[in-house]
């Protein structure tokens, strides 16, 4: 599994995204409080560009009438039907098991270890004094 | 259960002959007033008696309203297809009449009378109530009192009312039904509240009849979107002389939709789909299916629930020739299913009172 660095740290403020490009692929970078998450950018449904989609909390209800708002920025809506997303595992909401966007494998790693390779930047400079985020494909 | 019970007849007619046969029933005030202003004959106009689709013609009496005579009505819809219970819809105007109080009076007579007519008569009768419906205290009242009589195993509404059936302006008939274990049945029907189509008034009985349809559907989709069947999800929804086989592709249309805008009712957790399958029952006359049983297999494999599916006649209206109620197409393997096992788990107040 190759390792991509695609941002730095601090680049993708809390509750935005950024799309990424690897091997060909547009990712979607999202910051949820500060911990990162890696999707497909492409909504498994129709195929929407789900940057344009909206940040969104997950809404439940115990019975009708009542309202429960959590989890804000934590869901992403997609543009063109609607469907909601977990952003963390790429879930849908309303059919998890068998609608969910592709999402990969990313970490904050120092600028020092990807020094050191093997790593793939493309066209990125890494700096020692930094962290960096690292998509694994 | 009892070995010889081995078919439920569902739906079945019977009529009400007038307000003079209920004067035993009513309080004074009430006599005096129905004679005063001459107030009889309150058949709903949607049913209307003389409409050659109302009445099989070899079930027709020679005179007076199809379905008014109990040994006829017996003979016909129980003995000749082997029912061993029959469950007594009467399709009347006394539930819509506008006003509140005398809708009441009307219901709750009827349904003495009914009592002291048919129930009384055979022990293999059953009935629904009437309620005043778009009274929903009044309506709630009634289904209280008239629950302690076992034999009234469901609480009767019609398809097009004076506004969705999900509003909770209409919860206090659900909380009162689901209270005393009775399910809800809803016959094609209206008192024109409303005009039949969304759109407007249609020019002709076959639009009337077939819209029909869309008040089911706008009816279904009211109970569930507005949260009716999943605060009360012990209640059953009986679909009376509904058809069948539109249901398919509104299960598709409506488990869509919800994906896009669940946002709007958030009390649905589920696939609309899968809240109907478990509330939802049918009446098999008519299935208004397509042709042949694999064809008909398949919209039950579309709709997702054999279970659903209720045996009926809808006596004495006029959907079938012949001797076989069963409609052509459904699986033999199914009809038992049908016949007994899916109407004593719809109604467990027939288990209750058989046993």
């Amino acid at each position: 599994m190759a390792r991509f660095v695609v941002a730095k740290v601090g680049e993708i403020p809390r509750g935005e995204q950024k799309v990424v490009r690897v091997k060909g692929r547009e990712i979607l970078l999202l910051n949820v409080d500060d911990e990162y998450a890696a999707l497909l950018n492409r909504c498994p449904h129709e195929g929407a560009k789900l940057l344009c989609g909206a940040r969104v909390g997950l809404l439940e209800s115990d019975e009708p009438g009542r309202f429960s708002y959590t989890r804000q920025g934590e869901f992403l809506r997609c543009p063109w039907h609607g469907w909601e997303f977990e952003i963390r595992t790429g879930q849908s909401w309303c059919d998890p098991k068998d609608t969910r966007i592709k999402n990969y494998d990313v970490k904050i790693e120092p600028g020092e270890s990807l020094a050191k390779g093997p790593y793939v930047a493309e066209s990125f400079p890494v700096h020692v004094e930094d962290s960096y985020i690292v998509i694994y494909l | 259960m009892d070995a010889g019970i081995h078919s439920i007849d569902c739906d079945i007619h019977p009529s009400i002959p007038g307000t003079k046969a209920l004067m035993p029933y009513l309080e004074e005030h009430w006599r005096d007033h129905l004679s005063f202003r001459g107030i009889d004959d309150v058949e709903l106009t949607y049913n209307a008696y003389r409409n050659p689709f109302s009445c099989r013609p070899d079930w027709r009496p020679p005179s007076g309203k199809p379905g008014g005579d109990p040994s006829q009505v017996l003979e016909q819809a129980l003995d000749a297809f082997g029912a061993s219970i029959g469950i007594l819809n009467p399709l009347w105007g006394g539930p819509v009449v506008y006003a509140d109080d005398m809708a009441f009076a009307l219901c709750h007579a009827a349904n003495d009378w009914i009592a002291a007519t048919w129930l009384d008569r055979d022990p293999r009768l059953r009935a629904s109530m009437l309620v005043p419906f778009e009274s929903p205290e009044l309506a709630a009242e009634e289904i209280e009192h008239r629950a302690r009589d076992p034999r009234f195993v469901q609480v009767l509404l019609l398809a097009m009312t004076e506004a969705p059936l999900g509003r909770r302006h209409y919860w206090p008939i659900y909380r009162a039904a689901a209270r005393a274990g009775l399910p809800i049945a809803i016959h094609a029907g209206t008192g024109y509240r409303n005009p039949p189509t969304g759109i407007g008034w249609p020019s002709t009985y076959v639009e009337d009849y077939a819209a029909q349809t869309g008040g089911f559907q706008t009816q279904v989709l009211s109970l569930m979107t507005e949260g009716v069947l999943t605060k009360f999800p012990e209640l059953k929804v009986v679909l009376v002389e509904s058809g069948v086989a539109w249901l398919t592709s509104f299960l598709w249309r409506l488990n869509k939709t919800w994906r896009g805008v669940r946002i709007e009712v958030p009390w649905i957790k589920e696939a609309p789909a899968e809240i109907l399958r478990r509330s939802l029952r049918m009446t098999i006359q008519p299935l208004n299916a397509p042709k042949g049983e694999e064809q008909v297999r398949r919209m039950l494999d579309h709709i997702g629930g054999d279970h659903m599916l209720l045996f009926s006649t809808d006596y004495p209206h006029w959907h079938f020739d012949g001797g076989d109620a069963m409609p052509p197409g459904l699986p033999a393997a199914l009809h038992r299913k049908i016949r007994l096992d899916n109407p004593l788990e719809t109604y467990s107040r027939l288990t209750e009172t058989l046993q």
